[in-house]
């Protein structure tokens, strides 16, 4: 056997994949604090794509009340962020998300994160309660750490906004 | 100083068909004096009011969305200047009522009761401002202010209100929000 047999195919997580899965969930609105985890293969072509609108937001918590907003005119919008943003506005999604039962989507990277290992067994503290946190509040959560994950995405904006609840897509991986 | 009330009594004259986002005390007061379907008040964490104001201002562009803000609310939500500022909504009029203190948890004061609502939003980059301590002058100008292109900000500086009941339950009802979309799907 030789070495080119035994070596594994290269992991990859695409940001056009990504980006074409939320346009076909019907997203318009973008809501974003950069994040390094995302910022160049998500946020750039983003911030350049003609059919998405972006607000760029000061702090992670204005999301939250944009995106209900947003709601009353069934629009669709998608919040960008770090996970320390995530954590940083647990009020407001507790809130408005949870208590108020709104289809706040949220795509959350984590920085930090090691690919290969599950975000609850991460080396990095605040990655590794990310999920847990979304399970004490109720928040479905996805992770989309590979190509593959990405079909991930249409359903789950779908489906918060067909039964008015939130969602976390937890980006476990820089997307290329 | 003005009265909150008379103030909101001046603004209603020519609300229109505007959708109104009020804060606590601004809430309790907007809704007690003023109570129609076209009313926001479920901003859920302090200071979202005018976060939630701007998706409701993008999503409906023909149609003018007012913030009732509060002093303490927007000092939880300084940001949310700079956001509407750049996302300058044509269509977003967002009042601050001033009057120094936390109302609604209280009464303590603000930690700078001198800060310059008016002058953050001017340095943020609305494109109106004004600052109104006197109910005549309000009265007179309320008018041209709701109809300039936004987005317009405006201090009140008002007088700590009539005492009022909290009920958070009643206002945050989820009736209120159905209401609301209801309304606004029918083009009320």
């Amino acid at each position: 056997m030789d070495a080119a047999t035994t070596t594994r195919p290269e992991v990859t997580l695409t940001g056009a994949k990504i980006l074409a899965a939320i346009k076909d969930a019907g997203v318009k609105f973008i809501l974003a604090v950069p994040d390094i985890v995302t910022s160049k293969g998500l946020l750039f072509p983003i911030a350049a794509d003609k059919d998405l609108k972006l607000v760029r937001v000061c702090k992670e918590d204005e999301c939250v009340g944009i995106a209900a907003g947003l709601t009353y005119s069934d629009t669709r919008a998608l919040i960008l962020i770090q996970y320390t943003g995530f954590l940083d506005s647990l009020n407001a999604i507790r809130a408005v998300a949870v208590e108020y039962k709104q289809p706040i989507c949220m795509m959350v990277g984590l920085l930090g994160h090691e690919p290969e290992r599950q975000p609850k067994e991460s080396g990095r503290y605040g990655v590794r309660i990310i999920e847990p946190i979304c399970d004490a509040m109720g928040i479905e959560h996805h992770l989309v750490s590979e190509d593959a994950d990405v079909a991930k995405i249409k359903p789950a904006i779908d489906k918060a906004y067909t039964q008015s609840s939130p969602v976390a897509m937890l980006i476990g991986r820089r997307p290329s | 100083m003005m009265k909150r009330h008379e103030c909101f009594a001046a603004l209603n004259r020519h609300i229109g068909d505007a959708v109104v986002v009020a804060a606590y005390s601004s809430a309790l007061e907007w809704n007690d004096l003023f109570p129609r379907a076209l009313n926001f008040f479920a901003n859920g964490a302090m200071g979202l009011g005018s976060s939630h104001a701007l998706g409701l201002a993008l999503g409906h562009p023909d149609r003018r969305v007012v913030v009732l803000d509060g002093d303490g609310s927007l000092l939880m939500n300084l940001g949310s200047l700079v956001t509407i500022a750049a996302a300058a909504p044509k269509n977003l009029v967002h009042f601050v009522c001033d009057n120094e203190c936390y109302e609604a948890n209280g009464g303590h004061p603000i930690p700078n009761p001198k800060v310059d609502f008016s002058g953050l939003a001017r340095s943020a980059g609305y494109r109106h401002v004004h600052d109104f301590s006197d109910i005549r002058s309000f009265e007179q100008q309320v008018g041209h202010v709701l109809s300039q292109e936004g987005p317009v900000f405006g201090t009140l500086h008002i007088e700590k209100a009539r005492p009022l009941v909290y009920k958070y339950n009643d206002l945050y009802k989820t009736s209120r929000r159905v209401a609301l979309k209801a309304a606004l799907q029918k083009g009320a």
